[in-house]
């Protein structure tokens, strides 16, 4: 009974508050059906660092699983998110590093020269798609598109590998393969999850500038000589 | 009745004073017929702008709404207000930056069909001259060639043996197809508007856009088989088929002999010379061509000789 007391004080004060009553009021009071998952939000506040970690990175590693395998699925369209895309990206630009081009002063801009490809390119077609009209929105585009470098950041490792062998016609034979077959394991697999969102005669007009942005890309990966 | 006329900012009376409305609504309600272009048969550029220009006066119309808005909070919370209206106006602006894509969508209403088909008339001159001749208004062909010729030139680059660093190539290569297609189509609708021909901004980037498909080809082509006769000859025949299309185009709208010579002229020597250029400069160059050409080109570009014990042996043979 004193909890109680206590409960109502805090609305003492409002024992004065009177409302007209030829004012109707009316309404509807509905219990939101996710209140006891909003209570599972609130109490990951109290979980350990490690848990919210590693919750994250299983979740990127789902989404790589599902480019390895691409078929038509939503799952990466669903729970979007930019931390496998950024991974990727300072991947493929560390391991550009150290190319026989660069002297001692411009390593910088060549990390950067792939930031901006990627990112830059991947807001091209994101808009490019937005504009023919498809229905996917600004950053799952982006998701999608980062996350199918995956197969070409790989192919960059192969290379790198390959590279320290040697780099005579042999190794260029091998690059080239290993780069063709990534680069349409990529576009296959961003056309995978694109395709459903835009209108079904304009499939074409989508894929295409994806064609050319894993295309540069690639190119990037193939030309890349080691410094001697 | 409102006090101090001159001060905009009060609001002496609830309903909002007479000057704020005459102050924002004024001179948008007339619509500039001049500006009114109606060149082609296709209502198609007209759309767009019409579109973009009735935008722009929903905007001001509601950005004079809010302004007046915004005083009344301003002066009721004193600094916090004003620290509102800042935030307020800078993510209006950042969100109609975003909202104003939609500007260019009408641009994007194409089907592959058309794009296809487009991009073969593109090589095929229409001789009707005397009547204007319809110019497509669309943005995604030309841009995607662009991009094309873009990942040509790259692909110029491996074949032809030459390393470049990578970040100058690339910036290179994309400053150069952008600025041509965005630079020369200005110019040409710059000279066009002085010599009173009919023909918009839009219809100019798409004329030159879906020029550059016979660069593409000839390029592709000459990339992979090197024979400097086999590249003359589809200068020739495909670069002057994509311009021969164009100055078609343009003489249908222009009247007069010296603006339709200075016209399709200028069209026609930037347009040859420009593939000209591509061929010759992200190409494997011969040997005594590089000499000559050494410095005018060595700086933009940073050649660096792949083989460096043979350049030195020719270097020595030629010395003596």
């Amino acid at each position: 009974m004193a909890a109680a007391e206590d409960a109502s004080r805090p609305f003492a004060g409002l024992s004065d508050v009177s409302i007209s009553e030829d004012i109707p009021v009316e309404g509807d009071i509905s219990v939101p059906v996710g209140s006891t998952r909003r209570d599972d939000e609130f109490s990951t506040l109290d979980e350990p660092v490690k848990e919210t970690i590693l919750r994250d990175l299983r979740a990127v590693g789902n989404k790589f699983v599902h480019v390895l395998y691409p078929k038509r699925s939503t799952a990466l369209l669903r729970d979007w998110d930019l931390w496998g895309p950024l991974l990727l990206c300072v991947t493929l630009a560390l391991l550009l590093q150290g190319g026989a081009a660069d002297s001692d002063d411009q390593g910088g801009p060549q990390f950067a020269e792939v930031f901006v490809i990627v990112w830059f390119g991947s807001i091209i077609i994101t808009l490019n798609s937005k504009l023919l009209g498809g229905t996917i929105s600004f950053f799952q585009s982006l998701c999608v598109l980062g996350y199918c470098i995956m197969p070409l950041t790989a192919a960059m490792a192969v290379c790198r590998i390959v590279l320290v062998g040697g780099s005579g016609k042999v190794s260029f034979a091998v690059r080239l393969a290993v780069v063709t077959v990534s680069f349409g394991w990529s576009t296959f697999a961003s056309t995978a999850f694109l395709a459903d969102s835009q209108p079904p005669n304009r499939k074409a007009l989508v894929v295409y500038p994806v064609f050319l942005f894993y295309f540069v890309i690639g190119w990037m990966i193939l030309t890349f000589s080691p410094s001697q | 009745m409102s006090a101090g006329s001159g001060n905009r900012n009060t609001n002496t009376e609830p309903w909002g004073s007479f000057d704020d409305h005459l102050i924002q609504g004024g001179g948008s309600a007339v619509v500039d017929m001049e500006n009114m272009d109606d060149t082609s048969g296709s209502s198609f550029e007209d759309m767009g702008e019409m579109h973009q220009r009735r935008k722009e006066e929903e905007e001001w119309r509601r950005g004079g709404c809010h302004r007046g808005r915004q005083r009344e909070d301003g002066e009721f919370l004193g600094m916090k207000g004003l620290k509102g209206q800042l935030g307020r106006r800078w993510l209006m602006r950042a969100f109609n930056l975003y909202a104003n894509i939609d500007i260019l969508r009408p641009y994007f209403d194409v089907e592959p069909v058309q794009v296809r088909s487009r991009l073969v008339e593109s090589m095929i001159p229409v001789r009707m001259i005397n009547f204007p001749q319809k110019i497509a208004g669309e943005l995604y062909g030309p841009l995607m060639l662009v991009f094309t010729l873009v990942a040509i030139l790259l692909h110029g680059m491996k074949t032809s043996g030459t390393v470049i660093r990578e970040g100058t190539l690339m910036g290179t290569a994309i400053g150069t197809c952008f600025g041509y297609w965005l630079g020369v189509s200005s110019f040409i609708y710059f000279l066009a508007y002085l010599v009173n021909s009919q023909i918009t901004m839009l219809q100019t980037l798409s004329l030159l856009g879906y020029g550059l498909f016979g660069h593409c080809v000839v390029l592709l082509v000459t990339y992979n088989f090197d024979f400097h006769a086999l590249f003359y000859v589809l200068w020739l025949l495909l670069g002057g088929l994509s311009t021969l299309r164009m100055v078609a185009a343009l003489l249908s709208r222009t009247v007069g002999q010296t603006p339709r010579l200075l016209l399709c002229g200028t069209l026609s020597v930037l347009h040859m010379l420009f593939l000209l250029y591509l061929h010759f400069t992200y190409h494997k160059i011969v040997e005594g061509l590089l000499d000559s050409l050494e410095g005018p080109n060595l700086a933009p570009m940073q050649r660096v000789a792949r083989d460096v014990p043979d350049l030195i042996v020719n270097v020595t043979l030629r010395t003596r």
